[in-house]
């Protein structure tokens, strides 16, 4: 019998099939209240929707002028510099190391993913105690070593690298998680046929291991740098009396979007930023699919 | 020489591990501290009591917030294996006219910071009437891009024969997805199912603005009540954290094995 | 005609229907939800045809779900602010102004920071209570270190400082005052030590900033100097948030000081005999000075029609002489009418009364964007204190942002 669809359009009528509730999903549920944001931006906003009077490009011309918003932008891309490579070395080597290991393996994986599900506001009152200037438990081991106490979060030099670590440590739990899945992935036999081939440790992993785990790597440079590109959480918790704080020194682009439509009500200028911000990260992602999808094709 | 690397990997596993899990436990010893203890600088609780965790199972609504918390995270992890690892597989394995833009597209709105799109989603639940309800706790987060592009990602490292393996024995392109493709991917569903758990147990903003009478309240609403004004109830904090961790540890345990047998199977198949 | 036959149906639908249900809202506080769900008893037994429900939210969390709800002009029909919010409120759309019968009494009977209530001339809302400064002090350890009364100038403030401070190598063990840019002194700077320089924070009309004038950068150096000069204390000495209240709560920190809203939290948790002063002036007879602000119950612009006059009835029942009387003893927070402030009792009372003598001279700052204004001078504070900025340049570019702010708003 002959079918009543070629090969093709059968395959595209599955994927539509199978696409159509989630698109629907994300249309309604994702983009189109995007693009209201997007509108928002060139209003001033009123709670009476017919007092919201059109601005035109004013919120973006307002932007080149704010000091505030380029210490937003300029920490925000230092998280990112800084967290993503940090987060992905890491998380690959205690991965590593925890696939290497057969005793307490279970055990292992458990203390290592605690990081991850101990709640934000649990994990910034347990490292405001532990890196305090005066009673910090940090501070006592660097004395020990012979290390003047440090200011860590209390510093407006220190206080950005500071955050950047604790959000790293707090991300290794999944970050390790996933790519123990990658490697978990990858078929045994692989390993197999290079040790038949006499391929050693490093041979076996640069070969093997890395190419067969390039999807997932793509996926979490991808998430990691998305995930600091919007900092927030860790960033409010951490210093709560003063956000973003001291001096500014550890704002984000998102907190300073938060600030300004949930404590200022300029709904319509928050909308700009959230614009500048998602095109800053939409040019990122884009270059990186481009570069490290690339090295797929090993 | 072997034994010398063993020897190191536990080494620096369990120095990590420390440096892991230290806050972890403080939180845990904090929970068992009096007030009066909060702040006298010593790890280890003088006087260790359960009272804490009596007012707050007992004096609160806690067990009402978890079990809110429990069905949405539930709920949502179910929709968004199933929903996001169909889509996947889609756009990981299926042909069809423009694949790519549909990728883009759902990728992009990752890019956009929830924050914002908090006050469209109240008004649109205003307008059908889905505020205070479970429904509208629930429809953010049914489908999720970040588990699209995961199970995406996983697909890919599927060799595409065993697909067509599944097509020749008389599947359907669904029953190939279910039967064939579905198994294979346990890891990352796996992973996708611990970060979507976890995502929805510990949501914060959208819970706190679509709800508004306190039967409705989910875990880090309700928890967020133990911080007043001139007074913030640490103790109690800590108590309502630990209780919150021990489903997501069962979730994190339960997928942890997912992720040790779906090696034994990719290991046979592949 | 046939709109006309439609709305002609409506009115008398309403009339009809009697029943009204209107929404308050506030921030979790146990006794303040429990004395407005006594209040709403007496309020619907008094008036048959009213409904109010409460609804209530996490502090922290207040403003956001507020914030939220004003943007999708949802929401409470009454809602309770920060005095400081009001401006950027008003100017969103979301509060009604209030009828010239309730501003009258505003003006004659209640104290008079409640001007700050004002917005282009018009009341948008009345506290129930208010709220002012004072300097609280461990009496233990004024003991322990020989000084027998709590500091009514600053330079006895000082030299009890300095006495309550100890080191232990570069560590500090224990400070004389809890310097916290974040907590109040942002207030104490901007007006209480600009003040009692001679100076003023802004202009009458809120339209200038002041205090980057000469009479501003002395008191701006004054209180920098409690750090740098007199060496009274550290920021950050005591972690986590509000560390300055925890600390002398923990009984690490001689004084501090800190709002009338704070005495609950320090009478549950101080382990040590404490007391309240006045806050400490130049020199006596100096000028006195004093930070009072409020919240208060505004009318969002959801109230109209019948929901409005039920609204406005509500308003007035929970910020009437009675209900502040029962607030003060169930929620222990200061009357908002002077009558009721003029009782002896309370101002010879040796917790509440420096704060009702406080009450007296305090002045509620007129800010217009109270996040980003606070956010400037935490900042100015700050440089000097961590970043070694010269406190001049600093506390100039704090007034050149704040009045950024100003214009921005005005313009």
């Amino acid at each position: 019998m002959k079918p009543r669809f070629s090969l093709a359009t059968r395959e595209a009528l599955w994927a539509l099939a199978f696409l159509a509730i989630p698109l629907v999903f994300f249309l309604f549920i994702r983009i189109y209240p995007a693009f209201q944001a997007l509108w928002l931006s060139l209003f001033e906003w009123n709670a009476d929707p017919a007092k919201r009077h059109y601005v035109g490009l004013e919120h973006y011309s307002r932007m080149l002028t704010d000091a505030t918003l380029g210490k937003a932008l300029r920490n925000t891309v230092l998280y990112t510099v800084i967290g993503v490579p940090l987060q992905l070395a890491l998380g690959l080597i205690l991965a590593l190391l925890l696939q290497s290991v057969t005793r307490l393996r279970d055990l292992f994986r458990a203390i290592y993913f605690t990081p991850y599900i101990t709640p934000a506001v649990a994990v910034a009152w347990v490292f405001s105690w532990m890196l305090s200037p005066n009673f910090g438990i940090v501070n006592e081991v660097l004395g020990l070593l012979g290390i003047p106490a440090q200011k860590f979060l209390t510093s407006p030099a220190q206080a950005l690298p500071t955050v950047t670590a604790i959000v790293v440590w707090q991300n290794l739990g999944f970050q390790v998680v996933l790519f123990l899945a990658g490697l978990e992935s990858i078929p045994r036999t692989y390993y197999e046929a290079a040790r038949i081939d006499g391929a050693g440790g490093w041979a076996t992993f640069r070969h093997i291991t890395l190419p067969l785990l390039n999807p997932v790597m793509v996926f979490s440079a991808v998430i990691a740098t998305i995930g600091f590109l919007q900092l927030f959480t860790q960033v409010v918790n951490l210093n709560f009396t003063d956000q973003g704080g001291p001096v500014g020194s550890t704002l984000t682009l998102a907190l300073y979007i938060y600030q300004l439509a949930f404590a200022r009500f300029q709904l319509g200028y928050a909308a700009a930023v959230t614009v500048l911000l998602f095109g800053l990260i939409l040019i990122i992602t884009l270059v990186q699919l481009r570069i490290l999808s690339r090295r797929v094709e090993y | 020489m072997n034994r010398f690397y063993t020897a190191l990997a536990y080494i620096l596993l369990a120095l990590g591990g420390v440096v892991m899990v230290f806050p972890f436990v403080w939180m845990l010893l904090t929970s068992l501290k009096p007030f009066g203890e909060l702040f006298n600088l010593e790890v280890w609780p003088r006087d260790p009591t359960l009272d804490n965790y009596r007012e707050v199972l007992t004096r609160t609504d806690f067990p009402r917030w978890f079990l809110n918390s429990l069905g949405i995270a539930g709920i949502t992890t179910a929709t968004v294996l199933f929903f996001d690892s169909l889509v996947g597989y889609t756009l990981a394995k299926l042909r069809f006219p423009g694949k790519e833009i549909v990728f883009v597209l759902i990728l992009s709105t990752l890019m956009v910071p929830t924050e914002m799109l908090v006050i469209p989603w109240y008004v649109m639940s205003v307008g059908y009437g889905w505020v205070d309800t479970y429904w509208g706790l629930l429809f953010p987060g049914l489908i999720s891009a970040f588990g699209v592009f995961l199970m995406r990602q996983f697909f890919q490292s599927l060799p595409s024969e065993l697909m067509d393996a599944g097509r020749i024995d008389g599947l359907s392109e669904f029953g190939v997805f279910w039967r064939v493709a579905f198994p294979l991917v346990r890891p990352g569903l796996a992973a996708l199912g611990i970060f979507t758990f976890l995502g929805n147990w510990n949501a914060f903003l959208w819970p706190l603005v679509i709800t508004q009478s306190p039967a409705m309240r989910t875990l880090p609403v309700g928890v967020a009540l133990f911080s007043g004004e001139a007074n913030t109830a640490w103790h109690l904090i800590m108590t309502a954290s630990s209780l919150a961790v021990l489903p997501v540890l069962l979730v994190f345990l339960f997928f942890q094995k997912q992720i040790i047998e779906g090696v034994v199977l990719t290991g046979v198949k592949g | 005609m046939k709109k006309l036959l439609v709305a002609a149906l409506l009115a008398l639908g309403l009339a009809q229907a009697q029943q009204v249900t209107i929404t308050y809202w506030q921030y979790d506080f146990k006794s303040k939800v429990d004395t407005i769900n006594e209040l709403i008893k007496q309020f619907e037994a008094a008036n048959p045809g009213i409904k109010v429900v409460q609804q209530t939210f996490p502090y922290d969390a207040y403003q956001q779900k507020v914030a939220s709800a004003v943007a999708a002009g949802q929401g409470p029909d009454v809602v309770n602010l920060y005095y400081g919010w009001l401006p950027t409120w008003v100017k969103a759309g979301y509060l009604q102004a209030l009828p010239d019968e309730l501003s009258k009494s505003l003006d004659t009977d209640f104290i008079g920071m409640v001007q700050a209530a004002k917005v282009n001339g018009k009341y948008y809302g009345i506290p129930t209570a208010v709220r002012a400064l004072a300097l609280f002090y461990n009496k233990d350890l004024f003991k322990a270190a020989g000084i027998k009364n709590p500091p009514r100038t600053w330079d006895e403030f000082y030299a009890a400082g300095q006495k309550l401070t100890v080191k232990q190598g570069n560590r500090y063990t224990q400070i004389g005052y809890g310097i916290s840019p974040d907590g109040q002194d942002h207030n104490v700077v901007r007006e209480i030590l600009v003040r009692q320089a001679g100076g003023r924070p802004y202009s009458d009309d809120d339209r200038k900033v002041l205090y980057g004038g000469p009479e501003g950068l002395k008191a701006f150096r004054t209180y920098t100097d409690w750090v740098k000069k007199y060496d009274i204390g550290i920021p950050n000495f005591f972690p986590g948030n509000n560390g300055y209240r925890d600390g002398f709560i923990a009984g690490k920190i001689g004084m501090i000081i800190d709002g009338s809203f704070a005495i609950g939290t320090i009478r549950d948790g101080a382990k040590f005999n404490w007391g309240v002063t006045e806050i400490p002036i130049d020199r006596p007879g100096a000028r006195k000075a004093n930070f009072g602000s409020f919240w208060l119950h505004g009318l969002s612009p959801l109230a109209t029609g019948a929901k409005r006059d039920a609204a406005l009835k509500f308003l007035q029942f929970i910020t009437s002489a009675d209900t502040e009387r029962m607030w003060l003893e169930r929620v222990g927070e200061l009357p908002a009418r002077k009558a009721i402030l003029k009782d002896p009792k309370l101002s010879t009372d040796p917790i509440y009364g420096p704060f009702v003598v406080g009450l007296s001279y305090a002045k509620a700052t007129p800010f217009v964007d109270e996040a980003a204004q606070r956010k400037v001078m935490v900042d100015a504070i700050n440089r000097v204190l961590l970043e070694n900025a010269d406190p001049d340049t600093s506390l100039k570019q704090a007034a050149a942002e704040d009045q950024k702010i100003l214009d921005q708003f005005w313009k």
